[in-house]
């Protein structure tokens, strides 16, 4: 019988059923970070448990490392604390922790695929809702609570029910200034934040094929923002080509084997999907939000909506978000003062972000009036885009060059909003208070747009400022 | 490991009313710079509770109903919809559940959230949409007010009015047979989780 991808990793990895009807699922790669597992490590130590797969868990630390202050004792001792915890609890256990001093640390959701530990046909969970990240693998990969890294730790498995599949499908090329976060922030505005409850998104189409590995890791990034537990693109060449070489990829003949097995898990022609959703390529422009959910969006070149135009449900979260964001219903976003543009997080702190960006910066300058970091989202991807310059790019512009970590895509560091202030950001949530300002205004956007947010001072077409 | 069969949660409530409030309204993120979880109780909903100048703001947490909910450390939370959506962390529902609640009724759930709490033993219990609104008026307009969330018979009541209740089953059978964390069952059968290893190449080293 014809068999999803998620089908048929799930059957691999299934372990048996248990008494309350759920599926025992062995969890073949655990990711672990600062903030998720110290608790964990401490229920397993209470309960007098092990870890039972030390070599298929994977540290680093990312949420709370500072991007501007690289020697420790960090300014902050509770962060010193965390990061301290983790190397004793990996220490402990015999995890191997990618630490800041390795050249290797990063945001855990670029540390997998740049390490070759991220495969297709594997299941992946990782105490952060981002984690479907890896599903641009062709794995299935689960965001999940401390309970249940504790869960991991101590027997490899997680007591789940199955998911349904979605297909979202894209076809055709995408318009010059539009890029795949663009892509995602139209499927949320469309099928809602809500919208995938229930449901493992798998993203096809010829928009799809034609991305990068690094694209569709951006858009499965945002699987969680639409409710979507985790999302995946069918592996293909470009997968493979990807993973060949890194540290963890299979070698000698052991890499054809892998080939053939994960090629034979895709998604088989004419398997069931519980639901088909299609979009044109063609219809989706540069896309911003402007409320305080990640569907609160519209094309650069529109209106925001009226609230009368709004159903009752969405009404009263668009009043709520209007308030917040100091804006106004049926006026256009553009033109909105930027007071602050942040490049980085899981979302677009890559490679390809970091050049495609510098692209268009190069040679200009960020506007007086606004303050902008780039915050690439690993040590190796740092590394690499100083290798070419890229950071002399963005310095020379006006931006500040930090060091890797999630930064102000949620502000557990020093990075944070002030007041009221407006941020054009590349990250993956606007909601109230996210980039450590209770009264902080963020809005969603590509990295692009993000240089085009930096360089005029406002909510701006980058199309029309780069001339695209 | 024996744990408590939650079939039924009969508490003063208060509505905590709106949808997609997201974990980082529940409990911001510099509240995770921490080891443990202790001490999360005080801090839920902290920036909506308190105002940019450091002042309490009039909130459904700083009342005195919500005051005896902690002091009780038994409650019902209502809430909206799509409740608990954006990230993973467990704080969120540690949060609520050191405030003092014990049952949460909604309209829907974000499902790590909806797990989270599960694995506390918090039940989550969804209402049909003019249900939820019913009950919320009624919580609001007598907050404290006794909610009666029966996870066993899928209903909640409230003032001599009784709606139908749903939650996933295996959620239900977990809580009302009082094996709600699934670590027991997880160590239950190493041979069989050993198997399954074994049968994958990138596991097992093939």
């Amino acid at each position: 019988m014809a068999k999803t991808l998620f089908q048929k990793v799930w059957d691999a990895h299934a372990v048996r059923k248990l008494p309350n009807g759920q599926t025992q699922l062995f969890i073949g790669t655990h990711l672990i970070h600062e903030v998720t597992s110290p608790q964990a490590f401490g229920m397993i130590r209470d309960l007098g448990l092990k870890v039972k797969y030390p070599q298929r868990t994977f540290a680093t630390v990312d949420h709370i490392v500072p991007t501007n202050e690289l020697r420790e004792p960090y300014s902050d001792p509770i962060a010193q604390e965390m990061i301290e915890a983790l190397r004793k609890n990996t220490k402990d256990f015999g995890i191997r922790f990618f630490d800041t001093n390795t050249g290797t640390q990063g945001i855990v959701h670029m540390v997998g695929p740049e390490q070759g530990i991220t495969q297709p046909g594997t299941t992946i969970a990782c105490g952060d809702s981002h984690t479907a990240t890896h599903g641009a693998f062709g794995a299935i990969a689960f965001g999940i609570g401390t309970t249940q890294v504790r869960d991991v730790l101590a027997t490899q498995t997680l007591a789940l029910s199955p998911l349904k599949v979605r297909r979202i499908e894209v076809n055709g090329r995408l318009a010059p200034g539009v890029y795949a976060k663009d892509v995602i922030l139209h499927i949320i505005r469309v099928l809602g934040v809500n919208g995938g409850i229930g449901y493992a998104y798998e993203y096809a189409g010829s928009t799809f094929d034609a991305f990068t590995l690094e694209e569709r890791m951006t858009v499965c990034n945002m699987s969680i923002e639409g409710g979507a537990r985790c999302g995946y693109v069918n592996p293909d060449q470009k997968t493979f080509d990807y993973i060949k070489g890194r540290p963890y990829a299979p070698k000698g003949a052991d890499w054809d084997a892998a080939v053939e097995r994960w090629k034979s898990f895709a998604s088989d022609p004419g398997c069931r999907y519980d639901d088909v959703v299609k979009f044109d390529a063609a219809d989706i422009r540069p896309t911003v939000t402007w409320g305080i959910t990640p569907g609160q969006a519209v094309f650069i070149d529109e209106k925001m909506p009226a609230l009368e135009s709004l159903n009752d449900a969405d009404r009263q979260t668009a009043a709520d978000a209007y308030q917040h964001m100091k804006l106004s219903p049926d006026t256009p976003i553009k033109g909105t003062k930027v007071d602050v543009a942040f490049l980085g997080s899981c979302t677009n702190g890559r490679i390809s972000d970091l050049r495609e960006a510098a692209k268009y910066l190069k040679g200009r300058k960020v506007s007086p009036s606004v303050k902008a970091i780039v915050v690439p989202g690993s040590q190796l991807t740092a590394i690499q885009a100083v290798k070419e310059g890229l950071d002399k790019v963005f310095t020379e512009a006006g931006f500040e060059w930090r060091g890797a970590g999630c930064s102000m895509c949620l502000a557990m560091n020093p990075d944070k909003l002030v007041g009221d202030q407006l941020c054009a950001s590349s990250s993956n949530r606007n909601f109230k208070g996210r980039q450590g300002s209770q009264t902080g205004r963020t809005v969603l956007m590509s990295p692009v747009m993000v240089v085009a947010a930096a360089i005029t001072g406002q909510v701006a077409d980058a199309r029309e400022v780069f001339k695209v | 490991m024996s744990l408590a069969k939650i079939t039924l949660v009969r508490a003063s409530a208060v509505a905590v009313p709106g949808d997609d409030i997201d974990t980082d309204r529940i409990i911001p993120a510099r509240f995770l710079r921490c080891v443990t979880f202790d001490g999360l109780g005080e801090h839920a909903f902290r920036d909506e509770r308190t105002g940019p100048d450091g002042k309490e703001r009039a909130h459904p947490l700083n009342t005195p109903e919500a005051a005896a909910v902690s002091k009780a450390k038994k409650g019902v939370m209502v809430v909206g919809f799509n409740f608990g959506c954006g990230s993973s962390r467990e704080h969120a529902p540690q949060s609520i559940w050191r405030f003092g609640f014990t049952a949460i009724v909604g309209g829907s759930f974000a499902e790590i959230f909806f797990g989270n709490s599960t694995a506390l033993g918090v039940p989550c219990l969804s209402l049909s949409k003019d249900d939820l609104a019913e009950l919320t008026a009624l919580v609001q307009k007598q907050p404290g007010v006794e909610v009666t969330v029966d996870v066993e018979g899928l209903k909640v009541s409230c003032e001599g009015r009784s709606w139908k209740a749903t939650i996933p089953a295996a959620a239900r059978d977990g809580l009302i047979n009082g094996k709600w964390d699934p670590i027991a069952d997880l160590l239950g059968d190493d041979g069989a989780v050993n198997k399954t290893a074994n049968g994958l190449a990138y596991v097992a080293g093939k």
